[in-house]
């Protein structure tokens, strides 16, 4: 890798101030420490946040509402027991993502902004344009797996791989960023770009701006009994989704309040369907309920290249989220989290 | 003359026993010494620059800023590398393979190495690589079967499998009345070991030292003397540890010689070791497949006929033809048998010997397709096997030494609950709602041996010292040796100094096939043996000792004392032996191979039975395999913890097979798409359930001294099957691919 600076603020001014065009902010550097060694990225300075104070917090307040710091490592999020009760799914996602030694190093922020895992965004020597704008898609008509069926564009059709961030659209989630110019707040579900013309802006994000926080809405909580992520994916562990859903419902008696449905690993960004969350409301759940639903949330797709069993997996991936939360959040974390087989034996390993 | 070998001493105070890994505690507390641990007074750091097109030629090479860049030493190209004495195209050695080391500007596959930057640091290397930039002239790659016109074998040759025909295979389609007809496609599989290739290479004037890790020390030391031309014994190579070797570390290959040329020529120790993304060109892989495969059954369930097709990838400019259709020979009793072979040529590294090569592709169509056969004629996929059980070899009628596989079915069905399947698919759920499906398959796999020496001395405290080159994979040679060594002197495990993996010890040949307990272990026995045979004739010469006068009485080595057999009571200590004669030490030589009348008469293969449950979910195309129960009978079992690790491992690698391991090609470069760990798939812990081995004992009086026939590779054969037939009976559906992906069963 080419020689960088290597910079460890004491505060998040600090940060801020140290950010130059080209820097990367470091978190667990899960992702960011591989892309560097392929040659993907090449910052020329690399600034360690990981010794900010103040960002490792996980607050949730009564009305149901939290806010987590950004450097609160996955794991320990995961196992956090106010996350467990108010947002299960949101710790169902983490444990099905990565492996232990993984989410013992990553971050909540550093998950937000993690990058595709599109073959070619990671190959320099491959044309991208979310890399190196103008520079084409080899992407398209190429061999890697796992490409976009939604929201896709003749620029672009790589995925967002990201667990986490399926659950925290679908339950409002808002993310808190510091920047050069003061502090702002913005909803988790505008944060990740889909491509368009540019596909290297992948995030709202502005230069050298940096997330200090997440924020969950009050009435996320709400969700809490009846809330299921599910991961379909080419190994039982340690693989990201072919594609996932997230799926929650606040009942009402035997009716369904409110619904959430947000799909992972089908687009740029985490797919939220309101059209579908609208159907759902003020209904008996029934399976063919959720058939509509399900068709709702994938009625836009359109394979990108040779993926079109992609969009089928989409929708029997969401009709089984759906039926898992109207069965109820289980009263433990499943052994295998998110996964079809997570009733079988427990598992030493995951 | 017997036929049988006299039969030894089967089992000593070590060997049988289920001791731990000696080198495990070394291993997990990270002061095992793997080769590019080894640092050195001055080294350099070497990294290649691959090929991005698969097929053309290097139009231009820029190097300036490579050179430019701090730390880096020197940019090596085709056009300023050093002469190398040897033809990179030859072959040294039996198992050589043409080796890509900047000797032309021709680009055979994409990550060949067109470029050396040796910095004085791994980071400064690094960049350096990355900051030399190629220009290329390409032509549109080869990278599939259907990419190129086939061809067919003329001479067979190591790589080259000839085509074999027993019996009248169109007079066995004509006599069948159940008949199937099916072609399978097995996608390219890279080795990947844990520990990537490395070597750290330094020159003492004409004098080479080498750490890397080898399965072949002595073939290995050979083909570097021959490209250096230099003498054999200047080479030292040392390879105490691998971080597994699968076939891939038997062959030297170009990157590998690419730092001992710039250690040279630099004159200062060289290091390269492969990065992940490296792995998959250069060092070999499982070459794809496309198999054809017909059976013919008659009214009675009986085979008529196995004939099986194989279409094999293979370099633009080398030969190895993954020899799957071999493993249709030898096991199952049909009155005709054929196997084919044809080759295509494509813009690839050249494939190479993979675990199991040739038989675990092989296997995995053949249980299918009996499986499928059986479906077809109605009967249990079991009692068809048994049916078409074979008591002598089919085809040459030859015994085989031993096989206990009726055992191995026998046993293997019954710790796994077989009689209780249901013959249809479809049929069974588990509480959850998934479908259930069990399937089997017949493990099966030569067992070979080939020559090594070793060497046992004998000290007057009564500690031995035993020595051979041999090389542990991570399969616990350090371990199962020593068990036999000590053995062969009649010692405590303790007593005995093993040493390996260094090539100035014994030759202790090739760490491969299955067959190195077999024949490293062989010549360790023999060498032991000998000072034991010595020490006899010395003690019936001894007037003070109690063998005095022995003479021609049987005498056995145990517990450090000489016995006559049969009369415990008349024995001496070794050490008293050697002190009544004056001698400090003793030291003796052993050798073992196989007669090639002994590998003539009987057939040798270790055999075993694998079931297999799988559940599915069909809506999400979701599998995992919950059991696997696999009974083998593979002749002396050295160290049955070692050795049901080995199949463990093997049925593992089974799961990763029929589910998971692929490399894709992109059609217009010629990359390969997936070259890291998180993309190319293999099993994680969590798709590991419900793992049993049975071990079944055989008595093999034929198979050599030591009654060893190997447990390196079968576990993969059998299991693959054994995953696809339960898919088919979870589902109902023939998937006719390997890996068997979620999106398979979703186009269904």
């Amino acid at each position: 890798m080419r020689p960088f600076d290597f910079v460890r603020p004491n505060s998040v001014a600090e940060a801020l101030a140290a950010w130059e065009p080209g820097a990367a902010y470091l978190g667990g550097g899960t992702n960011l420490v591989d892309l560097m060694k392929t040659g993907a990225l090449r910052p020329g300075r690399v600034i360690d946040i990981t010794r900010l104070p103040d960002l490792s917090a996980i607050e949730v307040a009564a009305d149901g509402s939290a806010r987590i710091g950004a450097l609160v490592r996955n794991a320990d999020l995961a196992r956090a027991a106010e996350i467990l009760r108010a947002y299960p799914m949101v710790a169902e996602a983490l444990l099905s993502g990565a492996s232990g030694q993984l989410r013992n190093a990553a971050t909540l922020g550093g998950n937000l902004v993690q990058h595709t895992r599109c073959a070619y965004f990671m190959d320099a020597h491959a044309a991208c344009n979310r890399r190196d704008p103008g520079a084409g898609c080899d992407a398209r008509g190429g061999a890697a797996d796992n490409m976009a069926i939604l929201g896709h564009s003749p620029a672009c059709i790589a995925t967002n791989p990201s667990d986490l961030c399926v659950p925290l659209v679908a339950l409002d989630a808002s993310v808190e960023i510091a920047g050069p110019d003061g502090g702002r707040e913005m909803p988790l579900a505008a944060f990740h770009m889909l491509p368009g013309d540019t596909p290297s802006e992948a995030t709202a994000l502005r230069p050298g701006e940096l997330i200090v926080a997440l924020h969950m809405p009050p009435g996320a909580a709400d969700f809490a009994h009846h809330a299921r992520y599910l991961k379909v994916r080419e190994r039982t562990s340690y693989a990201f989704a072919l594609v996932s859903a997230a799926a929650a419902f606040r009942m009402e008696g035997a009716r369904i309040g409110a619904a959430r449905l947000t799909l992972g690993s089908v687009a740029a960004k985490p797919w939220r369907i309101e059209e579908a969350e609208d159907l759902l409301a003020g209904q008996m759940p029934d399976d063919a309920l959720f058939a509509r639903a399900a068709d709702a949330a994938t009625a836009g797709a359109a394979p990108s290249n040779d993926n079109a069993w992609k969009i089928e997996l989409a929708r029997r991936t969401a009709i089984r989220a759906l039926k898992m939360a109207a069965s109820g959040t289980p009263d433990r974390m499943p052994a295998l989290p998110a996964s079809p087989f997570g009733a079988l034996e427990a598992p030493a390993h995951v | 003359m017997s036929d049988t070998i006299a039969r030894p001493d089967r089992f000593g105070s070590n060997a049988g026993q289920p001791m731990t890994r000696r080198d495990g505690l070394a291993k997990v507390t990270g002061t095992a010494t793997f080769a590019a641990d080894n640092a050195r007074e001055g080294l350099l750091h070497a990294v290649y620059v691959p090929a991005t097109i698969a097929r053309g030629r290097v139009a231009s090479l820029r190097t300036d800023a490579a050179e430019a860049h701090p730390g880096v030493i020197r940019v090596i190209t085709p056009a300023n590398r050093p002469a190398l004495p040897g033809d990179p195209e030859a072959k040294p050695t039996r198992f050589s393979f043409a080796i890509e080391v900047l000797q032309d500007d021709l680009v055979r596959y994409a990550g060949q190495p067109v470029a050396l930057v040796v910095a004085e640091t791994i980071e400064a290397a690094t960049e350096g690589a990355r900051l030399v930039t190629a220009t290329y002239e390409a032509d549109p790659p080869r990278t599939d079967l259907d990419d190129a016109p086939d061809f067919g074998i003329d001479t067979p040759d190591f790589g080259a499998p000839g085509d074999v025909v027993h019996g009248d295979p169109e007079a066995g389609h004509a006599a069948a009345s159940t008949a199937i007809d099916a072609t399978y496609e097995i996608a390219p599989q890279y080795h990947n070991a844990m520990e990537t290739h490395a070597i750290v290479a330094e020159w003492d004037g004409d004098r080479l030292l080498l750490d890397t890790p080898s399965q072949a020390l002595s073939m290995s030391c050979a083909a570097y003397a021959y490209l250096f031309d230099i003498p054999v014994e200047n080479v030292t190579l040392r390879s105490p540890y691998l971080g597994g070797g699968f076939g891939s570390k038997a062959i030297p290959n170009g990157p590998l010689v690419l730092a001992i040329i710039a250690a040279r020529d630099l004159a200062r120790p060289v290091k390269l070791m492969l990065t992940r993304q490296q792995m998959f060109g250069p060092v070999g892989h499982r070459g794809q497949t496309r198999q054809r495969i017909r059976l013919g059954a008659d009214g009675d369930g009986a085979l008529t006929v196995i004939d099986h097709e194989n279409l094999a990838a293979t370099s633009s400019f080398e030969m190895f033809l993954e020899p799957a259709s071999n493993a249709s020979q030898g096991l199952y009793a049909a009155k005709a048998l054929r196997s084919r072979h044809r080759g295509v040529r494509l813009d690839i590294g050249t494939p190479g010997p993979m675990r199991a090569p040739g038989e675990a592709s092989g296997s995995a169509v053949l249980e299918c397709a009996v499986d499928e056969i059986a479906e077809a004629a109605g009967m249990d996929p079991l009692d068809f096997r048994l049916k078409n059980y074979a008591e002598t070899e089919p085809g040459t009628g030859r015994p085989y030494s031993s096989k206990a596989l009726r055992e191995c079915y026998a046993r293997g069905a019954e710790a796994f609950g077989w009689k209780d399947r249901p013959r249809e698919p479809g049929k069974m759920r588990d509480e959850a709602g998934l479908l259930v499906g069990w399937g089997m398959g017949t493990a099966f796999f030569p067992s070979p041996m080939f020559a090594a020496e070793a060497r046992a001395t004998l000290r007057a405290d009564g500690t031995a010292i035993v020595e051979t080159s041999a090389a542990d994979m991570g399969q616990g040679a350090w371990t199962s040796l020593a068990q036999i060594a000590a053995d062969s002197l009649g010692l405590p495990l303790d007593s005995v100094e093993f040493r390996s993996g260094h090539s100035a010890l014994p030759d202790g040949g090739v760490a491969g096939g299955s067959g190195h307990t077999a024949t490293a272990g062989g010549a360790l026995h023999a060498a032991g043996g000998n000072v034991i045979r010595q020490l006899g004739e010395m003690a019936a010469e001894q007037p003070d000792s109690p063998l005095f006068g022995a003479g021609n009485a049987r005498l056995r080595a145990h517990g450090g004392r000489l016995h006559v057999e049969g009369d415990e009571t008349r024995s001496d200590a070794l050490v008293d032996i050697l002190a009544r004669a004056g001698k400090s030490e003793l030291v003796a030589s052993g050798k073992a191979s196989r007669p090639d009348e002994d590998a003539k008469r009987h057939a040798m293969n270790s055999h075993g039975a694998v079931f297999a449950e799988i559940r599915v979910d069909p809506d999400l195309g979701q599998m995992r395999v919950t059991r696997l129960v696999g009974a083998f009978a593979a002749g002396r079992i050295i160290n049955p913890r070692l050795a049901e690790s080995q199949l463990k491992g093997g049925m593992i690698w089974g799961i990763s097979f029929a589910l998971h391991e692929e490399a894709r090609h992109d059609r217009r470069t010629g990359r390969i798409v997936n070259a890291d760990l998180a993309e190319y798939r293999v099993p994680v812990n969590a798709d590991v359930r419900g793992l049993e081995v049975i071990t079944v004992h055989e008595d093999d009086a034929y198979v050599n001294a030591l009654g060893i026939k190997g447990v390196g590779e079968i576990g993969i054969t059998g299991t693959v099957g054994a995953i696809g037939n339960a898919i088919h009976h979870a589902t109902g559906k023939r998937f006719r691919r390997f890996p068997i992906r979620p999106r398979d069963l979703l186009a269904t």
